[in-house]
């Protein structure tokens, strides 16, 4: 070989300078954090909602225990103007006198000659009269939101006028500014109905007294308001629930308790299971036999029961909010679960090389099970942990729901959801408005989630 | 291997009296009464109910009347099914919500290390975004909700298909079983998914596996053999717990879909305080529970050779 | 090793960076996981035929003419068929198609002759006269000696049935259960096979309905004794004298009825077969089963009804019959005991407000009256012959009566008062909606205790609250249902009112067989309720249904067999 192919190595002095200071476990796991976008972005959502929790009161100053019964169910944009009219006034209804005499069967009955409606169709009231029905016993009233015709659907029976001689009827059942149709049918001394009907249909717009209007708080002087005004009713960006409360101000006060018992409770317990769990794991022996066993035993005690017991345990009174009880009952009937995972990790981490390794060059106790066995078993946890998050929301749904979680009118998003869930068909914001929030909430955890797994991972140091 | 699970077994009975000592003079404490009713009766009749039950006697006594007669085998009669055995209860009921919830801890274990190892193959790439974020809805949207929309969407698929192609509710072919199986599953999948994703990617991070790589084993070999299998050990563990809590906790689902399963009587039975009830599920899912646990303890040392049984 | 395969992938498939090599093993590792899914599924397939050979059952369509049946549903699995100790509204509807007592209620609500062809009653001693061709479903005759053991047995402290009540009012039962007498003493006798004669303790001018309920059914003693024990546990340990018999009952899932071919009136009855093939709760799982055509009958409640308008329902709807209110707690302890506070309480309730915007569903009438509108008086209804006021609310007159109650009680501020509720949503929506309205009007908090059932009568009966939103459900067609509610002795005025002015009133109309006594002196009862704020009435229950149309003559009411399905057919189609 030539000489010139060789050339010596020259010695870079360079490469051995270290470049950057060494980092310490922690450093480096927050910049891999900071690395991870999506991360990163739950991080901010997670912040996010708890600003929103601790300040979007302060900002949207809306009682959530506030009834807006005019409003009930409306989904957010809603037409919410009202006209202005007087107070309201007892109507007495329209009777006549009914000859003396047999009713004849149903089938032979007509219908009334005329349905017609008594001054205007109001949302605090329809008020209907028809001309009577030669030999009915009895009227029934029906209202539908559809046009009966053409196959005779009368809708729903929102009144029996037991009294024949009483040929009117004040409609004041959940009017809502739709059309309506009212039919009327005459029925017989045995309440069957005749097949014959007379059906009108009725515009109904919504209205508000000055009175009301003052004790609402949408006007200062009700002198100001003349009937025929229009003014808008208050409004709710996110919707109202089925006793017209705002959704927004109750999303924001409900976050109080559903991410609070959302949060802290899979926490707690979760940290006690990792306790519980890598103790049993790494001690092992009689000592793991007796600590596994206890945690069946927790595990099968029916949960309702014992739920019921620790409330009478901590004298929770009525009407009081036992989200205090109810945590420390969650964390000390759910950690079994988290505890039997770790062991069965620790066991399997127990057996590997680097412990043996670790514990050769004369590692302790404390050094192995917190620096080599936990980091390990950090991704098992973390999913432990963000699936206790909506599990914990819904058990205090559940538990609020029959009375042993926080007292009424208190909201929290699983007990929203609950009741949402009722409407879902006809007014869905009910139910999507909390879901979301939740769904964004564990969404937000389990990205976080798998964000620490990576940076906290501490094998993943290595690919930096 | 024997004296072990003997050893275990013997161990699960004392755990089970535990439970059934705790639940007995737990749901003893809890005020209320199983015999009262919405309308009260005069005190001479209140006194007969009480004496027919037994229940004036002291609680230590029925304590240890219902103890000896739990050991001759008998559960006693619930108080809400007067004239119906808690054995026959548990008998005639425990079958179908077994059924359901075996259905539902295949699918949700299939489905789950299905779903994890893909995730974890599919790493930050299309397909496991959108599982991960299907997961996520499938955990934060509750089992009630779940099993609504179920229902509501086989009303609609039959009524536009004309026939009925999944029955709305009811139980006994197997026609009935398969929405409410999937229902019932979809948060233990959910689970599983994330579980075996996690576990897989540790995994794959592992010396082991480096070492099964390095020595050239076929990857194909290396994924199955070393990676899945550890990868499903945490699975493993989680199932024996999970089957219990599935069967339990069906309450929903048998609600909806009215399936006679036993969940609904378990539930039930705490709200209508009836004792034998009470205690015949409590006791009879507290003996399943320990005796999965064992199930799986054993199962473990199978197939993770890693874990010796003493 | 025979064959080495991308030995590059080395930890690389953990990297999304690097998808080049990856990809290749990707494929190795699907096909590893789509051999695992098909194992699955085949695992899943065969775990799937073994169970349903385990488990069995199924049902038809809503209404099948060919066989003459109707599906239904039933809320909960009748908890007791033994008509001497069930309680229920389940097992009394069950009852109610499979056995009959002396008398019923027919289609059109009027009571006739069931068992008993003829029968006569004077103030102190009835006697009926049972029908020759009157037959368990069996064929053996029912004799007056079945009426007398089930009596007997209803009474027997040993039995320890919660329904012996109804039955205080014949001769010597009230004693016989407290268990100072003998059970032979019972003033019923059979003077012969088909003549029962029944001596009353007090005038009833109602027994006759009375015997239309339930626990009035007759027994069979041989019968019974041959069970030892488990009469009515299952479909064969009754005998049935009803329209139909329970031809097949699995626990928890179904119960079928079939038509008694040795009903004395079997003629009447159309329909051969009532399946009520699920048991639930879940009010939507009924209307989800309705809209399959799976099943005959749904109740409607407020969140759904757009639904049914939308699907074009023909909608109907009937009284339930029972009453709710709060109940105050009158203990001398309690602030409630304050007459002036009640008062102010009751000035701001708003009924019509509760029923037409919180309630919302047709058919329940805002509450003015303790008795509800379908009790009958002397003539006609009651409620027509001695009208209650409409309560409407004065918020000015609530001020008033509070700033006097405050004054009484020496107190500064309005009080916090607890309120006692059940877990239902229902309790829930009404409970929150009182806690707004008198704090909004009143400054008064309500503190809501919600509880689950048991420790809810725990709570009522040891006297735990305030205010509890409680309700009552007729047991038979007599203002009497209601009008005693409130006397001093009675167990269930929880709120332990007492005044001898409503005694006395209740006395007078259990002892007098004289209508228009008896009438007046309920009257008299619905002003002392009204006048002295003893509860505050919300609502008369209304119920909103739909029926399959092809089912007709289903009967609706409010005390007695309710959905009565004895006199219904099936329209041709």
């Amino acid at each position: 070989m030539a000489e010139l192919s060789f050339e010596p190595v020259r010695v870079e002095r360079e490469v051995e300078t270290i470049s950057r200071p060494s980092l310490s476990y922690w450093q480096d796991a927050w910049i891999r954090l900071k690395a991870n976008r999506r991360a990163l972005i739950s991080l901010y959502i997670v912040i996010g909602l708890l600003l929103f929790t601790v300040f979007g009161p302060f900002v949207w100053t809306v009682d959530p225990a506030a009834q807006d019964l005019d409003q009930i169910s409306a989904p957010p944009g809603a037409d919410r103007s009202a006209t202005v009219v007087d107070d309201y006034a007892v109507w007495r209804g329209v009777t006549v006198d009914v000859p003396a005499g047999g009713s004849p069967p149903a089938a032979e009955l007509l219908a009334p000659g005329a349905v017609s409606v008594h001054g205007p169709a109001e949302t605090r009231a329809v008020r209907l009269a028809w001309d009577p029905v030669s030999g009915a016993a009895a009227y029934r009233v029906y209202r539908n939101i559809l046009d009966p015709e053409p196959d005779g659907a009368l809708g729903l029976p929102i009144a029996d006028v037991l009294d024949p001689a009483q040929v009117s009827f004040e409609d004041r059942l959940d009017l809502k500014p739709l059309t309506y149709y009212y039919s009327v049918v005459a029925m017989d001394a045995l309440g069957n109905e005749s097949r014959a009907y007379r059906t009108v249909g009725v515009e109904v717009t919504r209205v508000i007294t000055a009175a009301e209007a003052v004790a609402k708080g949408l006007v200062e002087d009700g002198d100001t308001l003349q009937p025929g005004d229009t003014l808008n009713l208050a409004a709710h960006p996110l919707g109202t629930d089925y006793l017209g409360r705002d959704l927004l101000a109750r999303l924001m006060h409900g976050a109080r308790v559903s991410l609070f018992i959302g949060i802290v409770a899979p926490f707690a317990f979760v940290i006690l299971g990792i306790v519980y769990g890598s103790a049993a794991g790494f001690v092992g022996g009689r000592f793991d036999q007796l600590l596994m066993r206890f945690a069946d035993f927790v595990v099968a005690l029916p949960f309702l029961l014992f739920m019921i017991l620790l409330r009478i345990l901590f004298g929770v009174g009525a009407g009081e909010s036992g989200i205090y009880p109810m945590m420390v009952a969650m964390v000390l009937l759910s950690w079994p679960g988290a505890a039997r995972l770790v062991r069965g990790q620790i066991l399997q981490i127990r057996e590997e090389g680097y412990i043996g390794a670790s514990r050769l060059l004369g590692a302790k106790t404390n050094y192995l099970v917190l620096r080599h066995m936990i980091p390990n078993t950090m991704g098992v946890i973390l999913v432990t942990l963000t699936f206790a998050v909506p599990s914990a929301i819904f058990t205090e749904a559940f538990l609020s729901f029959i009375g042993m979680g926080v007292a009424p009118p208190t909201p929290s998003w699983g007990s929203m959801c609950n009741e949402g869930l009722k409407t879902m068909l006809t007014t869905p914001h009910e139910l999507i408005a909390p879901a979301a929030f939740i769904s964004i909430t564990v969404l937000a955890f389990n990205l976080l989630g798998d964000g620490l797994r990576d940076a906290l991972d501490a094998r993943m140091r290595s690919a930096e | 291997m024997v004296a072990y699970t003997v050893k275990r077994l013997l161990q699960g009975v004392i755990t089970v009296w535990f439970i059934a000592t705790a639940t007995f003079f737990g749901m003893h404490a809890v005020p209320g009464d199983p015999l009262a009713a919405d309308k009260e009766v005069p005190p001479e009749i209140w006194a007969n109910l009480q004496a027919r039950y037994g229940l004036d006697k002291p609680v230590p006594e029925q304590y240890v009347i219902y103890l000896s007669n739990m050991l001759k085998g008998d559960f006693g009669i619930s108080y809400t099914q007067q004239n119906r055995e808690v054995n026959d209860i548990i008998a005639e009921h425990f079958k179908v919500s077994a059924t359901l919830g075996i259905l539902a801890i295949v699918f949700a274990a299939f489905g789950g290390i299905l779903w994890g190892a893909l995730t974890a193959l599919y790493r930050n790439r299309a397909p496991d975004i959108v599982i991960v974020f299907l997961v996520i809805l499938g955990i934060s949207v509750p089992s009630f909700v779940f099993a609504a929309l179920g229902q509501l969407g086989v009303v609609n698929i039959n009524n536009a298909l004309g026939f009925t192609l999944f029955p709305v509710a009811g139980w006994g072919t197997v026609q009935h079983m398969i929405v409410p199986s999937m229902v019932l599953g979809l948060g233990t999948m959910a689970f599983l998914t994330r579980l075996m994703r996690s576990s897989m990617l540790e995994i794959a991070n592992s010396d082991f596996i480096r070492t099964a790589r390095s020595k050239g084993l076929p990857a194909t070999r290396v994924f199955r053999k070393h990676q899945l299998r550890n990868a499903i050990l945490p699975v493993v563990t989680v199932l024996g717990p999970s089957i219990a809590a599935i069967t339990t906790g069906g309450f929903v689902v048998e609600m909806v879909f009215a399936i006679p399963g036993l969940g609904r009587y378990f539930v039930q039975a705490v709200q209508q305080l009836d004792y034998t009830v009470i205690m015949g599920t409590t006791v009879f899912y507290g003996a399943f529970l320990v005796f999965m646990v064992i199930l799986v303890d054993l199962v473990y040392g199978l197939i993770d050779p890693r874990v010796r049984l003493e | 090793m025979s064959e080495i395969t991308e030995p590059s992938a080395a930890g690389g498939f953990d990297d999304a960076r690097d998808a080049t090599p990856a990809a290749r093993l990707d494929w190795g590792a699907l096909w590893q996981l789509l051999r695992l899914g098909l194992i699955g599924f085949g695992v899943l397939a065969v775990i799937l035929w073994l169970l349903a050979q385990w488990n069995e059952g199924g049902a038809g369509n809503a209404v099948d003419a060919v066989t003459g049946t109707v599906t239904l549903t039933l809320s909960q699995e009748p908890p007791q068929m033994d008509s001497t100790r069930g309680t229920d509204q389940v097992s009394f509807r069950i009852l109610g198609h499979v056995m009959e007592g002396l008398l019923r209620y027919d289609a059109n609500n009027r009571l006739v002759g069931a068992v008993a062809e003829r029968w006569e009653g004077t103030e102190m001693l009835w006697t009926f006269h049972l029908r020759e061709e009157a037959r368990w479903h069996t064929g053996e005759p029912i004799t007056a000696h079945d009426f007398v053991f089930a009596w007997r047995k209803v009474v027997d402290p040993a039995n320890a049935s919660q329904y012996a009540f109804i039955m205080f009012g014949i001769e010597n039962a009230e004693a016989i259960n407290r268990g100072d007498m003998p059970l032979e003493s019972l003033g019923v006798r059979a003077i012969d096979e088909r003549t029962l004669e029944v001596r009353l303790a007090r005038p009833l001018p109602y027994f006759g309905k009375l015997t239309a309920f339930a626990t009035y059914n007759p027994i069979n003693e041989a019968f019974y004794e041959s069970r030892a024990g488990r009469y009515a546990a299952d479909a064969e340990d009754m005998l049935y004298n009803g329209p139909f018999v329970i031809s097949s009952w699995v626990h928890g899932a179904s119960l079928r009825l079939e038509k008694n071919p040795n009903y004395w009136d079997a003629g009447r009855i159309k329909l051969n077969a009532i399946d009520h093939a699920y048991i639930t709760t879940d009010t939507n799982a009924v209307l989800n089963l309705f809209k399959d055509d799976k099943v005959a009958l749904t109740s409607l409640n407020a969140e759904n009804l757009d639904d049914a308008l939308q699907q074009r329902w023909r909608i109907n709807r009937f009284a339930d019959g029972s009453v709710y209110f709060m109940e105050l707690n009158h203990a001398p302890d309690r602030l409630t005991s304050n007459y002036n506070l009640r008062k102010a309480l009751q000035a701001v309730n708003d009924p019509a407000e509760l029923v037409y915007k919180v309630i919302k569903l047709p058919g329940n009438l805002p509450g003015r009256s303790l008795f509800p509108v379908w009790l009958k008086g002397v003539n006609g209804y009651f409620r027509q012959e001695y009208p209650a006021p409409e309560q409407v609310p004065d918020e000015a007159l609530g001020r008033r009566y509070l700033a006097q109650a405050l004054d009484e009680l020496g107190l500064d501020e309005p009080p916090t008062l607890v309120m006692l509720t059940g877990d239902s949503p229902s309790a829930n929506k009404q409970s929150e909606y009182y806690q707004n309205l008198f704090k909004q009007k009143l400054g008064i908090d309500i503190k809501i205790d919600r509880q689950i059932f048991k420790q809810r009568l725990a709570k009522m009966t040891a006297g735990d609250f305030d205010i509890v939103m409680a309700g009552w459900g007729p047991d038979y067609d007599d203002p009497m249902t209601f009008g005693d509610l409130f006397a001093s002795w009675n167990e269930n005025n929880r709120g332990r009112y007492v005044n001898p002015a409503l005694d006395e009133a209740v006395e007078i109309a259990r002892s007098s067989s004289d209508a228009r006594t008896r009438m007046e002196a309920f009257a008299r009862v619905q002003e002392i309720i009204r006048e002295d704020a003893v509860i505050l009435v919300n609502y008369e229950l209304g119920s909103v249904y739909v029926a399959n149309p092809r089912v007709k003559g289903l009967v609706r009411r409010a005390v007695g067999t309710d959905p009565d399905y004895t006199n219904a057919w099936i329209e041709e189609a």
